[in-house]
């Protein structure tokens, strides 16, 4: 392929053979990934109706299983109603604001061993700064609208996801210090040898509050305050029709499962199987971002909405204060001689 | 014959002298701040170009993802009349002018100093994680700045908390950690006592 682009294009053929190469990977990454987001929503809603004792979607299709391919036809035939006092150019930049990172941040998620886009040495790093820039897609929403209650729910969003990324931060800075390196890779090899060498047992309260965080980062339930129903409608798209509407939710689910990745990657040992002998494979990662996603379903069919003022006490008063402690712990430790359980 | 990185240079470079200007003369605040946004993105590009992939990445985690969110955060809450921005543009032009075109000779004359002299990177260097070499670097030769320009941070931190803590006497602010803490005995009393029968009859009868 090399050759042939350098005969087309002379000295930059190599390069172009290159992003050629890369733009097929991304490609190879991101159809897989919107073809979960999109069962991803049947199977929240079919767990959902369950957990509620219902059916759930069952009409199209064999069980239902083809409502998620419907779903996307009947939001890409809608209207795109444009409100009249918007901001027209940033009403449209901010899904796609809300898009870019969410799938921008899968270049560093390493699938299996060397199964990556790009290998970099601080992919850990990348991915807080990508997961950091989603907010923006939700606050120039709520602004462009030019609606209050897209503007309250922008507001309220920007304020909770800015605290629980320190949280975030914190927890992932406990996971660094175990693996010796910012590499997701390195992360999970450092990892091998069985369940009982995952991170998420020296880690566990740190597990608990990226999880946690996780889902108010995701503006999911109970920690939706940014579109919450009862109190402003829906927030901030509640102005978005259409597939503008479909892509602010393809975003959400994307982060979701990008978030459920990043936690079984780093606490739960990626692609390695739990106990030694049994080959390591990447069905073993997808089994855990299964059971994590789960349990994001299971947390919204579960927990009535948190409060705001609740919220941010949680984050900055609970979360904030127990890793720094644990971080503070983990460090003290692996200076003793129990520090090889911190390893 | 221009190489394919210089290509990304220049396009990086354009868009990011580009949004700068759209910074300073764009109408309104949050077209500004968003210009901002996309010039601390394009300078991080021409850092990754640099292989300086820490310097790049902290940049937009720090200045992207929360410094200018809080700017927007304030920007956006503003009661902005466009037109009263606009006015007295050309009356400052001049002065802007001359203090723009200073600090541009002053930085001529600072870059063209011995030791801005700087050398193309290292390609020894390039194998090793520069995340690690800075934070070598940073925890000991270079220990006591930091936690100075650390301690400096928290005096900043809690300077400004403390100006801008202010209780209002009217405030009906709620205590989370009171109404978390509550018991059932604290809100429910159950009171034995016999049916208030007689007493409703009596009543009716009064009224007769």
């Amino acid at each position: 392929m090399e050759a042939l682009m350098t005969f087309i294009f002379g000295s930059w053929g190599s390069d172009i053979a290159k992003t050629l190469w890369i733009l097929l990977k991304i490609i190879a990454v991101v159809l897989p990934l919107m073809l979960s987001v999109a069962y991803l929503t049947y199977f929240e809603r079919k767990v959902i109706g369950y957990m509620q004792v219902r059916i759930g979607p069952n009409r199209v299709g064999y069980h239902g299983l083809l409502q998620p391919i419907a779903d996307a036809l009947k939001l890409l035939f809608k209207e795109i109603i444009l409100p009249t006092a918007s901001n027209k150019i940033l009403f449209f930049l901010a899904p796609v604001l809300a898009i870019a990172p969410a799938f921008a941040a899968w270049a560093v998620i390493p699938f299996d061993l060397n199964l990556v886009i790009a290998d970099i040495d601080a992919s850990l790093l990348y991915i807080i700064a990508m997961t950091s820039i989603a907010v923006y897609g939700v606050i120039i929403a709520g602004w462009a609208s030019n609606s209050k209650y897209a503007f309250l729910g922008s507001l309220r969003s920007a304020a909770q996801i800015v605290s629980y990324e320190i949280a975030m931060g914190f927890t992932l800075v406990g996971v660094l210090m175990c693996a010796n390196s910012l590499n997701l890779g390195k992360i999970v090899i450092g990892q091998v040898g069985g369940f009982w060498h995952w991170y998420v047992w020296p880690l566990f309260p740190l597990f608990i509050i990226y999880f946690i965080s996780a889902v108010a980062e995701t503006n999911r339930a109970p920690f939706d305050v940014a579109e919450g129903e009862s109190e402003i409608v829906a927030g901030f798209h509640v102005e978005y029709s259409g597939m503008a509407f479909a892509i602010f939710f393809l975003a959400e689910y994307a982060n979701m499962i990008l978030v459920s990745m990043l936690a079984a990657l780093m606490f739960l040992g990626g692609w390695l199987s739990p106990i030694p002998f049994i080959p390591d494979s990447f069905l073993w990662l997808l089994i855990k971002v299964a059971f994590l996603l789960f349990c994001f379903l299971w947390f919204r069919a579960t927990f009535p909405r948190y409060r705001y003022d609740q919220i941010m006490r949680l984050g900055w008063k609970i979360f904030i204060p127990i890793t720094i402690l644990w971080i503070v712990f983990i460090g003290g430790m692996m200076q003793t001689s129990w520090g090889y359980l911190f390893h | 014959m221009i190489e394919f990185k210089d290509f990304v240079f220049y396009a990086l470079s354009f868009v990011l002298v580009a949004s700068g200007l759209s910074v300073i003369t764009s109408r309104n605040p949050v077209t500004a701040a968003l210009s901002l946004v996309l010039a601390f993105f394009n300078a991080a590009g021409i850092w990754l170009l640099l292989q300086a992939e820490f310097l790049a990445i902290v940049l937009v985690l720090v200045y992207v993802g929360a410094v200018m969110v809080l700017f927007l955060f304030v920007v956006m809450m503003l009661d902005i009349n466009l037109d009263k921005l606009r006015e007295g543009f050309w009356d400052y032009l001049p002065m802007a002018g001359f203090i723009g075109l200073l600090m541009m000779v002053e930085m001529v004359l600072v870059f063209k100093t011995k030791e801005f002299n700087l050398s193309p990177v290292d390609d020894s260097l390039k194998s090793i994680s520069n995340t690690e070499v800075i934070g070598n670097t940073l925890y000991s030769t270079y220990v006591l700045p930091f936690e100075l320009a650390s301690v400096v941070l928290l005096i900043a931190i809690v300077s400004a908390i403390a100006l801008t803590l202010r209780d209002r006497k009217d405030s009906k602010k709620i205590n989370s950690s009171d109404q978390i803490n509550i018991k059932r005995q604290d809100r429910v009393r159950l009171v034995a006592m016999k049916s208030e029968e007689k007493y409703v009859k009596s009543k009716t009868k009064d009224r007769k």
